[in-house]
């Protein structure tokens, strides 16, 4: 989907704020949020990293940014949570509010509902048979699409061409093991863009360098 | 999920210890595994690991090599894999080469050679400006190149991560690689600093 968590070549922002000695957490609820995330993606809630990466992608813009990096990893839990029936919708806010002394009611345990989904084995890289489609050295072209579940061709490359540098270990397809619509694991491409090619020939001169799933592809 | 009017938002933390007493209470979490996470990261995992590899690599051309070639597996010679590790690949800067790594659709990081990611690295500034002005990204953070130097950035959209080798510094040709050690900075693993002598 085109959501607020593809920023590559968004203007505006200003200056990084940088911090030389960043400590992981900066407060003790973000380690907290931090290892509840690690858990509910797949041990509590029955889903995978790429739903999780769907997940963050489906908070609300303002959410999303307004929260910081541990409360978008919190918000994403939740929505993990309540998408597989282990927490209700609302649950958190009124246990939230209750443990400052609201007297508000909790939501009923919701029903389990874990996507009917088994890895077919650990981690994202699988070994297959399919021969990679394309060489490096060859010119292609990210395709121009606008799916409405999860991917992870940013938007700054569709359309764009460039040529294969490296065949990269074959992965799971986000788009599909995200929806627990299969594990699809194909070639995955390292793939180098002229910068001219994704901003112009006005902007910064540079190579981009951007790994993309076979299905992402077309020959240019 | 949907947003809210600032003066109606619990504070993350508020709901975050929500979430945990939840969990806690219908006997699906157990603090203790939390704290074990949170205590792995905040100790053990970090990027003194990675800069271990660096020195290594600076003083051992073998260990170079492999770790170039297959970084997942010299790295793991060091003890270092885990989350986020399943393919590590290490790009080498060099005089005429330098490599800035970013991921604009999240934060994907090198979790065992780096740890988490620091706070920069996850800003929207950051991940939305390096795939398009990295020059000028990198001047701010008070790194000017020359125009003859290439800049390749590396968006980790894959399950890939990505390593920065930084060149090793000149007059440290002769310390030891447990002296070149603190030198190696989080910041010159990712591409947005080189490493330098102190003083």
């Amino acid at each position: 989907m085109d959501a607020i968590a593809d920023l590559g070549g968004m203007q505006g922002w200003g200056p990084v704020p940088y911090n030389t000695d960043d400590p992981p957490f900066h407060e003790p609820w973000e380690g907290r949020a931090f290892a509840l995330t690690l858990l509910s993606i797949n041990r509590l809630s029955g889903q995978n990293l790429d739903a999780m990466r769907h997940a963050l992608e489906r908070l609300h813009p303002v959410d999303y940014l307004i929260d910081g990096y541990y409360g978008r990893w919190l918000n994403c839990a939740e929505l993990m949570l309540t998408d597989s029936g282990v927490i209700a919708p609302g649950a958190i806010d009124a246990r939230a509010r209750r443990l400052r002394g609201e007297d508000v009611p909790e939501p009923p345990e919701p029903t389990l509902n874990k996507p009917d989904y088994t890895p077919a084995g650990p981690g994202s890289l699988r070994q297959i048979d399919d021969q990679p489609r394309f060489k490096v050295g060859q010119t292609v072209r990210a395709k121009d699409l606008h799916p409405l579940g999860h991917t992870r061709l940013p938007r700054y490359v569709r359309g764009r061409t460039g040529v294969v540098e490296r065949i990269q270990p074959a992965a799971l397809l986000p788009d599909t093991n995200a929806h627990f619509l299969g594990e699809n694991a194909q070639p995955v491409y390292g793939v180098g863009f002229d910068s001219t090619e994704l901003w112009g020939p006005e902007g910064e001169r540079f190579t981009l360098h951007i790994d993309l799933f076979e299905t992402y592809l077309e020959e240019a | 999920m949907t947003t809210m009017p600032a003066s109606e938002r619990l504070p993350a933390s508020l709901r975050t210890e929500a979430l945990e007493s939840i969990l806690v209470e219908r006997g699906l979490v157990d603090p203790a595994v939390l704290d074990k996470f949170i205590g792995m990261y905040e100790n053990d995992v970090g990027p003194l690991n990675g800069a271990k590899v660096v020195a290594k690599a600076w003083t051992d051309p073998e260990y170079k090599e492999r770790l170039l070639a297959d970084g997942t597996a010299a790295i793991a010679e060091l003890g270092f894999k885990g989350p986020q590790g399943e393919c590590i690949q290490v790009l080498e800067n060099t005089s005429a080469l330098h490599h800035l790594v970013v991921c604009t659709l999240c934060s994907c990081y090198p979790w065992p050679v780096l740890g988490l990611p620091p706070a920069w690295y996850k800003d929207p500034a950051y991940r939305s400006r390096a795939v398009r002005e990295p020059h000028a990204l990198l001047s701010e953070f008070g790194l000017v190149l020359g125009k003859e130097v290439e800049i390749r950035v590396h968006d980790s959209s894959s399950e890939v991560r990505y390593m920065v080798l930084p060149e090793r510094p000149r007059g440290s040709e002769n310390m030891s690689e447990e002296e070149l050690i603190p030198l190696v900075t989080r910041d010159a693993m990712v591409g947005i600093a080189k490493v330098s002598l102190p003083g």
